[in-house]
């Protein structure tokens, strides 16, 4: 098999059916968890529910309290720029962008490839950075099981994969980006089984736990 | 052709050297020729005189030339893209013995040339081939009654060297491409014992196949290839990286469609198709038509005609980035599915609840009171 004949298996069904098997497990999974349902509150209620949910899903963007901040600092930190790069290479170089076009058929002006190739670096180095602090923190060394160090090395793929056919590095680039596009393909099959999913969820449970708490009063 | 016109009043020892005096090319002319060839060979300046030596007495190669499953544009490119040049006239000093395009004999004559050339040269002579070979019958090409398969099989074995010719030998091209009706295959899917050099290209630059020529005249040998099986010198390079409009990609700024503002500032053709990031030639650099331009320079996407099955990469217009196939309809399908198990899995949870809420037994004081004292 050629460099062209993977890319382009790769850009037909396999990428199709990493797809399929994706989407298919995110409906699934949001399926479950909506319709679990919740028992009927038959308290009086203390205020809107709905406000409390929007509000939370905004504060949660902040840490708590200084000493929670103190003490996951660089979990906050490396967190936060893993996730802004990510967000950036994801949705702003322009060959993502025709990607998200072909399927919805909207777009929008890329970024130049320099500065998102600084994100890629920028979002490498931080999750390399989570990684470290991971094993060599013995109580979150505990607390990992093998799911956290899958779900890290299939999401840091994509991207040591993406920013090596982009300089052309080790493979030719036919080569590379057939392997970006299986690391990718790997990570859609992946995601909506492991805590990957906390894409789609993490909004559910902070309206979730917000609303619930406006309903009974707590003053935010 | 000259070379075969030219046959009865050149003697077959004539050396190159000879042959380009007297075709009035001067010694200045030629050492130019050398180092131009040294430099994109990316031999160093050292080799040019051992290039020169070389060619200087180089005795005419018996070349035959084969044209399979093939439309004859290789030939063409070879042979009329510009004016009569010293790469040209090198062409013409091989003694191309059968060429049936371009030779002056026909039928059981031309036959009868390649059969001596064969026999004369027997373990020397170069092999080049253009066109693919169908394997689904032998009916589908064939050259004075022999097929495509038994031709190559019989001319193969007696060759120094092959020389694929154009994408189509060299890894099947255009009649290869899907549904690729006539089993069409590669001529290194049929030799496997003989140096091959691929020449692909739709149709290759003239100079890459003057170049693997000067190498063979010079070392003797075949250049260094790549993993598919070109000449490293001149397809080690990536057209996305020598591209004159690769500022504009990294910029971000972008052709739509082919008469916007972009168009017309000569952007990036990326989103246009261009193939130019997964193609490895010499386009950017050796140019077409004298040097006067390349396809991206003219306002058109790299087709990637130098890959194996750039016919079939999802279509010239689509951009590298898109997926091919049947991508939105999977998505659907997924939704589908997704929902359908989703709803089954969620009522088979409550009906679960319901039944364990209907077997529950209520415990009423009473009862805890009574299995207190028992």
């Amino acid at each position: 098999m050629s460099g062209a004949e993977f890319l382009l298996w790769m850009r037909g069904p396999g990428i199709s059916f990493a797809a399929l098997f994706f989407i298919a497990g995110v409906v699934l999974r949001l399926i479950e968890i909506l319709m679990l349902g919740r028992t009927k509150n038959l308290a009086e209620l203390r205020g809107s529910g709905s406000t409390a949910g929007m509000r939370t899903i905004a504060t949660r963007f902040l840490p708590a309290d200084a000493n929670t901040f103190r003490r996951s600092l660089p979990t906050i930190v490396l967190g936060y720029l893993f996730h802004i790069g990510l967000f950036v290479v994801i949705f702003l170089l322009t060959p993502h962008i025709k990607l998200f076009q072909s399927v919805f058929h909207i777009g929008w002006p890329g970024l130049p490839t320099p500065v998102v190739d600084f994100f890629t670096v920028v979002a490498l180095v931080s999750m390399l950075g989570l990684l470290w602090r991971r094993v060599s923190n013995r109580l979150l060394r505990f607390l990992s099981t093998g799911e956290d160090y899958l779900s890290w090395a299939v999401t840091f793929m994509p991207l040591l994969t993406g920013y090596l056919s982009y300089h052309h590095l080790l493979l030719p680039y036919s080569w590379m980006l057939g392997i970006h596009i299986l690391s990718v393909a790997l990570l859609l099959v992946i995601f909506p089984f492991t805590k990957l999913m906390h894409s789609f969820t993490l909004f559910i449970a902070r309206y979730y736990n917000g609303a619930i708490a406006g309903e009974k009063g707590v003053q935010q | 052709m000259t070379a075969i016109k030219a046959e009865s009043r050149r003697p077959a020892d004539e050396t190159l050297g000879e042959a380009l005096r007297s075709h009035g090319i001067s010694r200045r002319g030629f050492l130019k020729f050398c180092a131009t060839t040294a430099s994109l060979m990316a031999l160093p300046p050292a080799m040019i005189p051992v290039v020169a030596s070389a060619l200087e007495k180089a005795r005419r190669p018996s070349v035959i030339w084969l044209s399979f499953q093939e439309c004859t544009g290789c030939t063409e490119s070879l042979t009329r893209s510009h004016a009569t040049t010293i790469e040209s006239l090198i062409f013409d000093h091989i003694s191309l013995d059968y060429h049936h395009t371009l030779q002056a004999a026909s039928g059981t004559a031309a036959e009868a040339a390649r059969e001596a050339a064969m026999r004369d040269n027997h373990g020397q002579y170069l092999l080049i081939v253009d066109g693919s070979i169908p394997l689904g019958n032998p009916g589908y090409s064939t050259i004075a009654g022999v097929s495509n398969l038994d031709m190559l099989r019989e001319t193969a074995e007696g060759a120094a060297g092959i020389i694929a010719i154009g994408t189509c030998a060299a890894y099947g091209g255009l009649p290869h491409a899907a549904p690729n009706p006539t089993g069409a295959v590669s001529v290194s899917e049929i030799i496997t014992d003989k140096p091959i050099v691929n020449v692909p290209g739709c149709p290759p630059i003239p100079v890459v196949i003057t170049g693997v020529l000067t190498h063979f005249l010079t070392f003797g040998t075949l250049p260094e290839l790549d993993s598919i099986g070109r000449p490293m010198a001149f397809y080690g390079q990536n057209i996305h990286d020598r591209c004159y409009r690769r500022s504009f990609y990294d910029r971000g700024l972008f052709a739509e469609t082919f008469d916007d503002e972009g168009a017309r500032k000569g952007w990036c053709l990326y989103k246009l198709g261009c193939k130019g990031p997964v193609t490895y030639n010499a386009c950017a650099t050796t140019k077409w038509n004298n040097g006067t331009s390349f396809p991206i320079e003219s306002g058109h996407p790299c087709l990637g005609c130098s890959e194996p099955d750039f016919w079939d990469m999802g279509g010239f217009y689509r951009t590298l980035s898109m997926p091919t196939g049947h991508f939105s309809t999977a998505l659907g399908y997924g939704v589908a599915i997704g929902a359908a198990a989703g709803l089954a899995s969620a009522l088979l949870g409550r009906s679960e609840r319901d039944k364990a809420r209907s077997a529950h037994e209520k415990v009423s004081v009473d009862d805890l009171d009574k299995g207190g004292s028992s």
